[in-house]
Order: C-alpha cells, then sequence, then structure tokens
C-alpha cells in the first residue's frame, strides 16, 4: 500500500516537480536607511525550491530559506551586531523563510506573488510583484519587496528607534532555478 | 601705538584658524568617543556628526589656502635662525598637509565600507573608492595613523606658540589673536 501511495503522490505531484534553486546564482540584497543614508547589506546562503512554469504561473510555487548566519554589512560591527538578540537573533531563530500561496500573470514576464513571510519566528502576509527571465540553462526570477523591520520585531530596544535606522526595508530578492524545459 | 598691520594674518585667515581648531579639536574628540563605543544608536549618531565635521574641515581649508595665498603672511620674527624658520614653515606645511589627508582618509574609509558620506544630512558626496571590506579596514588604520600625528603636530604647535610668546616674548600669539590686535608686550 505504501509504494502505491508514494507512487500516486509522485505521479500527481509530476508536473509541480519542485527545482532546487541554484544557491550561487541566487541572492537576496537589501537596502535599509540609517539616518536616512542607504546602506547595502544581503544574504549570502539561501536555498529552497521553486515551480513556476510561465504559461502556468497559478501553479506556481516557491518556498525560499534564508540563513540568517550568512548576512552580510558593511562593517565587521554591524554584521555581527545585526545577530544578536535585539536584531534577528540568529542563534534563535537562524533561518527566515517565504512561502508562497499564489502567483497570479501580470503580463508579459510579470508576476505577482502572495506569500508568508517568517522571520524572527514572526509571519506576516506579503505580497510583490516580479519578473521572470531566462538566462542560459537557468530561470530567474526578480522584484522587490518593501518590508517593516518592526513588525518582525527586527531592531528591538534602543534600536526600535526608527530615526536611527528606518522601519522599511527593500529587499531585492534575485532567484536562480534551473528551467524546467 | 598700534603694531604695525603687516606683523598680523588677514582677518579672515585668524576666523578661520579659529574655526577650524574648534572643529578640529571636536572631531578628534568625538573621533575617540566613537572608537571606544560599541555599536549603537549614539555611535552611528555620533559618526554622522564626525563626518559633516571633518568634511567641514575639508571645505574650510580649500577656503582657507584660497585666503591665504591672496592675502598677506606676516613675517616669523627676526630673531629665528634660519634653520628656525624653515622649520616653522615645514611644521605649518605639515598641519596643512594632515588637516587635508585626515578628513580624505576617513572619507576613503567610509566609501571603502560602502556607507555613502552626506553632508550636514543634505549633500550627498561622491564614494571615490569602491567598496571593500579589506581596504576599509586598512584605512581605518591609516586614518587612526594620520589623526596620531595631527594631535602631535597641533601639540607642537600649541607649545611653540606659547613658547615664543611667553619666552621669547615677541608677541606671537597676537598674529593670530580674534578680535583685532593688541599692543605687543615689548
Amino acid at each position: 500500500m505504501k509504494p502505491y501511495l508514494a507512487a500516486c503522490l509522485l505521479v500527481a505531484s509530476a508536473p509541480l516537480l519542485a527545482a532546487p534553486i541554484d544557491s550561487g546564482q541566487s541572492r537576496i540584497d537589501f537596502t535599509l536607511k540609517q539616518m536616512d543614508i542607504p546602506m547595502q547589506g544581503q544574504f549570502k546562503r539561501i536555498g529552497g525550491d521553486v515551480t513556476l512554469d510561465p504559461a502556468n504561473a497559478a501553479q506556481g510555487r516557491a518556498n525560499l530559506t534564508i540563513q540568517i548566519a550568512s548576512i552580510s554589512l558593511p562593517t565587521a560591527d554591524a554584521t555581527a551586531q545585526t545577530k544578536q538578540p535585539a536584531w534577528f537573533n540568529a542563534t534563535r531563530f537562524p533561518t527566515a523563510q517565504l512561502i508562497t500561496s499564489s502567483i497570479k500573470p501580470l503580463g508579459g514576464n510579470r508576476f505577482q506573488f502572495s506569500g508568508k513571510l517568517t522571520i524572527k519566528g514572526t509571519t506576516r502576509d506579503v505580497s510583490a510583484p516580479f519578473t521572470l527571465s531566462r538566462q542560459g540553462a537557468l530561470s530567474v526570477v526578480d522584484g522587490t519587496l518593501p518590508v517593516s523591520r518592526l513588525a518582525y520585531k527586527v531592531g528591538e530596544g534602543e534600536w526600535a528607534d526608527t530615526d536611527t535606522v528606518a522601519d522599511s526595508v527593500l529587499i531585492k530578492f534575485h532567484i536562480a532555478y534551473p528551467s524546467s524545459k | 601705538m598700534k603694531p604695525a598691520n603687516n606683523a598680523r594674518y588677514a582677518a579672515p585667515m585668524v576666523l578661520l584658524h579659529w574655526l577650524m581648531a574648534i572643529l578640529i579639536v571636536t572631531a578628534f574628540a568625538v573621533g575617540l568617543k566613537i572608537w571606544s563605543l560599541p555599536l549603537s544608536p549614539l555611535r552611528l549618531k555620533l559618526i554622522l556628526g564626525h563626518k559633516s565635521a571633518g568634511i567641514a574641515v575639508l571645505l574650510l581649508l580649500a577656503l582657507r589656502v584660497i585666503v591665504r595665498l591672496a592675502s598677506h603672511v606676516p613675517p616669523l620674527p627676526a630673531h629665528m635662525s634660519p634653520i628656525e624658520q624653515r622649520l616653522a614653515h615645514l611644521g605649518h606645511l605639515a598641519l596643512y598637509v594632515l588637516m587635508l589627508a585626515v578628513p580624505l582618509s576617513g572619507w576613503a574609509m567610509s566609501s571603502a565600507y560602502g556607507i555613502p558620506v552626506v553632508f550636514l544630512g543634505v549633500l550627498h558626496l561622491p564614494e571615490w573608492i569602491a567598496s571593500d571590506p579589506t581596504l576599509a579596514e586598512q584605512l581605518r588604520w591609516l586614518h587612526r595613523g594620520l589623526n596620531l600625528l595631527l594631535a602631535l603636530t597641533i601639540v607642537g604647535h600649541a607649545f611653540f606658540a606659547l613658547k615664543h610668546h611667553f619666552f621669547d616674548h615677541d608677541g606671537m600669539l597676537n598674529r593670530m589673536r580674534l578680535g583685532g590686535s593688541r599692543s605687543m608686550e615689548k
């Protein structure tokens, strides 16, 4: 019975077979504003899988896992600081996760995803437009997602002050995965 | 009787000297505080002010060089030997070079960290060095080293100015005194 069930599931999910992302080609950058001065950072290690056929976008989905410890900011001080409990608390919450619930075509190569973003144990609904392009054997998803850092309690205590670090952080995602065909 | 006007620096030079002295000493003290503090909102605010002070020093320095070239520079006291005069000129040259090098090294360091310098919260200065964490760390040490040199040179400058005034009694401080000239003590 069990092998049969597994086979059924496999067949049922075949058109949606998730492709693991190409971690080396994928990156998540973010821009924060420190006293109105823009500053760039990034997460270097991202994993997960993406299923997205442009012809059948509604069936698409993505599940991304971001390793918090792979964060990088302009200074070593800042990089170390963001792993502390007041910021990401990387020991207790080593990953952030984005799981899409729906993908809608917006025309051409543009789409909109809705889903849930979990950072530091807090889950919020998020939605953002993105583009899909082919780069050789890879499909690449590019988009930006503004988030409120305070909604996820990233930057607590003295760091909750938005005059020092603005609440809004712009996340830029560039996710590459093997094209299905 | 008033001493001849040519015994003093031109009024704009005197003003620039003291304005920059206040800025430099303040920026230096704030820099030391930044060095000692762990990363905190206060530290970030101090860095912001420190950077603006440094850029202000650069702007005032440019103005000061122009004013100096265009105005009368009083001769050094006649009792100084040619070697002493040469050393005094070298000391002043060192001050000018360091007043340029210290803020530039700070600006370069910020650029290398990938953090833009924004003067007084409005003027976004260009980043003239590509983001490079290793270079940024090296520039941080360069900035500290140059600051140490500047601090030592300023201490020497003040020491000799006081030595001239109180031991040689040549009215040295009068050359840079704020609020017009006063009669010399001798």
